[in-house]
């Protein structure tokens, strides 16, 4: 019998020695004479904890945490195979607490099994909610988002169901589902994690909306700074396709439909759902008008969803389990679950899946367990490079779509970027600006133009001319640019923005200077 | 990575691979990307009519994305993470180490390296991120910066 011994194949874990650690615990086997199989998994999504190895021990997957290539020799001899007591020992994975206090709706697979095995995948659920799907026919699945309350968790929060009636509504030969894994915004990976922890999950979830509308053809619309991602999602696709879940009548069904991926190109704009349909049309990003919105003509003029990641794979539990369960879940008019992604200044960063509702605080001390410096919180900034910069005052805030716009502020994808008490917030501002002007389509004037004004402007407060002045021209800077911005990118880089000025000001005094 | 020149016939079957269809030209420009490097007048003068699309229209997209250069780069190509949460971990401060350590500025090239800016590798919970010749690495510290990077001196010699 060879011991079962799991190694992250994903990019944090990866980022951070786990492939080394991988060589070593195969070298050391052979030398040793030992019989294990190494299976390379996805991660749990506890990051500060990678490189994380587990071995089976009977029943049991037991962790052990940080790991590096130089502690296997000693880990073999501490008797790695049954468990064995470690300086990197943790115990059971399933008493992680970080894990278990977490509401794992559509993340649960991730970690626990092969992500390129098919196999693996149906033996825990997998295409389950595809098949109940079809069974319930494309209205009903319709109704279960509904009643789920499922937003969009790509950043806007706009209902599925809503978009997902109109392509099924319209009327048309060829539909499609656009899937949007840009994951563009700072301090968010949830995207990333699924794909390269659960692809299948992902597929499956285009699967569902694709039956639901009607349509044959699905993207998947990938950032390109993901190569792993990129690596192994094709690789579970066409491990999908040849076992029959993908392509012509799948499983005797009567329903096709298959999926392409397709590479993005450093285009932070590109994540916006119409600049995207461009790029996927072969074409630079720019933004297109609205109407007609992308349900009724799409992608190459046809109707098409267009969902995040997260919001896809939220999908096939939500049809194995029922839209009132997952809406049991949240508060108000965010029910469900979000995987918010803790980054930047964090001591535990890493993704925690969990019913909408808990503050923000509580997910940075109790799970984030504070700064990674161990200096006090002087700023959050939640929901990219779009999200306002929220004090350390407002953390008791609710994590809830509207709660959050109460202050200014937005959940967007989920990320949560802490900076500590040495963070130059007046050199935020100017970044903000700054990203807006590299990243603008160039379609309006307001962002185009702006922009670039917006670093001048703060370029020159940092330097003290007509500091006040200056305050009161960013403001209206920031009016125009809110105001008559065609898309969100000119439109809400104001947020942060107005975020430092409203409660960072006095860091246009201190701020070392212009420059990166 | 090999890497190749130029050459029309080797362009010619990755165009054909995507059944030289005008509305892959941004999944072509990768491959060409991946094969020769960067996209050249010449390159740009063939996507133009073997796609059928004119000129303008194949500038146009070459020139709005960033991962698409027009002029060579080096050997390797270090991308260093200058987004929020890599900044909450001091890029800024990285980003001076490897200008003065490598004698180049963000965007330059010497002989051996591109050094680069990138925006998010989604690696924001082991930050500060680089990408060195298309492979992530996390808590990047200027030590650690100057070991990948002899890395991949090592590597390549
Ligand atoms: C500048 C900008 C960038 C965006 N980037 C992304 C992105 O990277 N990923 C994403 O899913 N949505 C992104 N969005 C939101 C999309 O426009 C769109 O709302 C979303 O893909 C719809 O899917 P959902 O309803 O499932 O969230 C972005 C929006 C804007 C304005
Ligand atoms: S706001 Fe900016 S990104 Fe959006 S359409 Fe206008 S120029 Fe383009
Ligand atoms: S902000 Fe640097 S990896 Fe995401």
């Amino acid at each position: 019998m060879s011991t079962r011994i799991y190694v992250p194949r994903e990019t944090a874990a990866i980022s951070v020695g786990a492939d080394e650690v991988a060589i070593a615990i195969a070298r050391h086997a052979k030398e040793k004479g030992e019989k294990i199989e190494l299976v390379r998994n996805g991660s749990w999504g506890a990051t500060w904890l990678e490189p994380l190895v587990e071995v089976v021990v009977g029943e049991q997957r037991i962790a052990y945490g940080n790991v590096e290539p130089g502690d296997i020799p000693s880990m073999f001899a501490a008797g790695l195979l049954s468990g064995g007591e470690h300086a990197r020992r943790i115990g059971p994975t399933k008493e992680i607490a970080y894990l278990i206090k977490q509401d794992r709706w559509t993340f649960w697979r991730c970690g626990l099994i092969n992500p390129l095995s098919v196999d693996d995948f149906v033996a825990h659920k997998g295409f389950a909610g595809l098949t109940k799907a079809i069974g319930m026919g494309q209205q009903s699945v319709i109704d279960a988002i509904r009643k789920s309350g499922l937003r969009g968790r790509g950043g806007a929060g706009f209902p599925a169901a809503i978009k997902w009636q109109t392509v099924a509504d319209t009327a048309a030969e060829q539909k499609y589902v656009a899937c949007n894994a840009d994951e563009g915004d700072s301090g968010t990976f949830s995207d990333r994690i699924m794909m390269e922890s659960d692809p299948l999950g992902l597929v499956e979830g285009l699967l569902i909306a694709g039956f639901a509308v009607g349509a044959s053809k699905g993207y998947i619309y990938l950032r390109s700074e993901y190569p792993l991602a990129h690596s192994i999602l094709t690789r579970a696709i066409v491990a999908a396709r040849e076992a029959g879940w993908l392509g012509d009548n799948i499983q005797g069904t009567g329903f096709s439909f298959d999926i392409d991926v397709h590479l993005g190109a450093g285009s932070y704009v590109c994540g916006e759902e119409t600049a995207m349909l461009e790029s996927l049309e072969g074409k630079a990003g720019v933004i297109r008008y609205k109407p007609p919105l992308p349900a009724i003509a799409g992608l190459f003029g046809k109707p098409t969803v267009v969902n995040n990641v997260v919001t896809l794979a939220s999908v096939p539990n939500i049809i194995n389990l029922g839209g009132e369960k997952y809406a049991g879940y949240g508060v108000n008019r965010s029910t469900g679950t979000l995987a918010f992604q803790l980054a930047g200044n964090i001591k535990r960063g890493g993704l925690v899946e969990k019913a909408f509702g808990l503050s923000l605080r509580e997910l940075i001390e109790d799970w984030g367990g504070g700064t990674a410096s161990g200096r006090p919180i002087r700023a959050v900034q939640v929901g990219g490079p779009l999200g306002a910069y929220i004090p350390a005052e407002h953390l008791d805030t609710p994590l809830d779509y509207e709660a959050f716009l109460g202050i200014g502020a937005m959940i967007g994808h989920g990320g949560i970027v802490v900076f500590d008490d040495t963070a130059d917030m007046a050199q935020q501002a100017r970044f903000t600006m700054e990203f807006c002007a590299l990243e603008s389509c160039g379609k309006c004037t307001p962002c185009r133009i702006g922009a670039v004004r917006g670093v001048e402007v703060i370029d020159r407060m940092i330097a003290d001319e007509n500091r006040d002045a200056n305050y009161e021209l960013l403001l209206e800077l920031c009016d125009t640019m809110e105001g008559a911005s065609l898309c969100a990118m000119g439109g809400m880089t104001p947020y942060p923005v107005r975020s430092v000025l409203k409660y960072f000001a006095e860091d246009f005094a201190s701020s070392e200077g212009t420059g990166k | 990575m090999t890497r190749e020149d130029y050459n029309p016939a080797s362009a010619s079957e990755l165009m054909r691979g995507f059944g030289s269809r005008p509305e892959m030209l941004v999944q072509i420009l990768h491959a060409f990307m991946d094969r020769f490097g960067w996209i050249s007048e010449d390159a740009i003068r063939q996507l133009a009519s073997e796609l059928n699309l004119s000129r303008a229209d194949v500038h146009g997209v070459v020139s709005y994305y960033h991962d698409f250069r027009t002029t060579p780069s080096a050997r390797h190509i270090v991308k260093i993470c200058a987004a929020e949460a890599c900044q909450s971990m001091g890029s800024r401060a990285l980003v001076k180490h490897a200008e003065e350590s490598l004698q180049l500025k963000l965007h330059e090239s010497n002989d051996n390296i591109t050094l680069e800016p990138v925006y998010c590798l989604g690696n924001c919970a082991c930050s500060p991120a680089i990408m060195a010749n298309g492979k992530t690495f996390g808590r990047v510290s200027a030590t650690r910066f100057d070991e990948i990077v002899a890395g991949l001196n090592e590597a390549s010699s």
